[in-house]
């Protein structure tokens, strides 16, 4: 078969042909893997709630509280036993999102990271940094939840990753605001404790924001 | 040697896209942090590869030439596309850590360069081969300077740990190290290999 010229008719005619073939194909992709994309995306969620949640009977329903999901359990005579709270962040690479566990008294379970993008064999250490039992300056497992968790840099007590500053005051920060995220929304545990978490918090996540801005800023420069 | 069997080669060792031809720089800089991420990437790349020369070939006589980077470019966008909607479904563990880099399968110079270069000029199968041999090229090329980076870097193999706790040269797995180890292998292949 000769090739088709180059005039308006035939261009026009084959690009149409091969966006709309293109399209369909795709629509059709989409349809077979959508069901599967959401399911792992469930399973993995279920996973790190079930991972980082202390022993429970039934889990309530999801709560939202701005950014954050959070998803108390309760044990066999349906006392509150802990929460998981969904909490997102801006690392140093993007966002990272994590489940953090609770129990009744607000100390820290357990943590898993759903989805971060640190630099490869720094920043990505948070995935199992701070849960280290083996060396308690860095562990926060078992710790108090106060909701002002800082690294000893900054004047806290918990051992930042090294040469991961930015990624470790993220890491904590997610982890205080999804304190007092869980905290501002639970009747039980009064209004005043939110006052005093919530303002706080949001000044930690702006200064971690402009720390990330300029450190954007200088990797680009150089 | 056969035609085919050049054609196949050539992809691997003459043309080789990183070490001969450097095409697609972006994602072999970034995603050779480990060797099973470079190898997934160069897994990806391929299948678009094999699938799109096949695709255009097939097409070659119906696109009128005005058009034909257009044409080209929906029919890769498509081929990426999928394979970024199958690795989320089937393998998102990998897609979580190339997320960013599969997109940018469509904009990768190899595909549009084999394309125009080859697959727009040659028959279905001679181009299959060609999609074969150039993007088994590109994944071992991505997988031996994985390898490098992660065995230097961090200290094991696909993940094994080989060299015992608290090693890194982080170098190795930060952006410097990608240029060192691509610029060696580049050298060594041209010497050695490329004759």
């Amino acid at each position: 078969m000769k090739k088709l010229e180059s005039t308006l008719k035939n261009m026009m005619l084959s690009l149409t042909c091969i966006t709309i073939v293109a399209g369909a194909a795709l629509a059709g992709v989409n349809m077979l893997t959508e069901a599967t994309i959401n399911a792992q995306k469930e399973a993995q969620k279920q996973a790190a709630i079930s991972a980082v949640l202390p022993e429970h009977a039934r889990i309530a329903e999801a709560e939202q509280v701005g950014d954050f999901v959070i998803y108390r359990a309760f044990d066999a005579n349906d006392r509150y036993a802990g929460a998981a709270v969904q909490a997102v962040t801006n690392g140093f690479g993007g966002k990272i999102k994590m489940m953090i566990g609770f129990d009744a008294e607000n100390r820290i379970v357990n943590y898993a990271v759903l989805e971060q993008a640190e630099t490869p064999g720094l920043g990505t250490h948070i995935v199992e940094w701070f849960k280290n039992t083996a060396k308690p300056g860095q562990n926060i497992i078992g710790r108090q939840a106060d909701g002002k968790m800082t690294v000893s840099k900054d004047g806290g007590d918990v051992d930042a990753i090294t040469a991961a500053t930015i990624s470790s005051r993220a890491f904590l920060s997610a982890v205080n605001a999804a304190y007092a995220a869980l905290n501002g929304s639970d009747a039980n545990t009064g209004a005043s404790k939110q006052q005093h978490a919530q303002p706080e918090q949001v000044e930690t996540v702006s200064t971690d924001a402009e720390q990330q801005v300029t450190n954007d800023f200088v990797s680009q420069g150089k | 040697m056969t035609t085919n069997t050049k054609t196949l080669l050539n992809g691997i060792f003459k043309e080789n896209p990183t070490f001969a031809l450097v095409l697609g720089m972006c994602p072999t800089l970034a995603t050779t942090t480990s060797a099973i991420n470079g190898m997934s990437m160069g897994l990806a790349t391929m299948f678009v590869l094999v699938c799109s020369n096949v695709v255009i070939s097939l097409l070659k006589n119906l696109i009128p030439d005005k058009v034909r980077i257009p044409a080209f470019i929906v029919v890769i966008a498509t081929f990426v596309t999928i394979v970024e909607m199958l690795m989320k479904a089937y393998t998102p563990a990998i897609y979580d850590v190339l997320g960013l880099f599969i997109p940018l399968i469509v904009v990768n110079c190899i595909v549009l360069g084999r394309a125009e270069a080859f697959a727009a000029k040659n028959s279905v199968g001679l181009s299959a081969l060609d999609g074969i041999g150039m993007g088994l090229g590109f994944t071992l090329s991505l997988t031996v300077i994985g390898i490098i980076r992660e065995l230097l870097g961090t200290g094991s193999c696909f993940g094994l740990n080989i060299v015992p706790d608290n090693y890194g040269m982080l170098l190795f797995v930060l952006a410097p190290g990608a240029f060192i180890v691509l610029g060696l292998l580049m050298g060594l292949f041209q010497k050695y290999v490329k004759k």
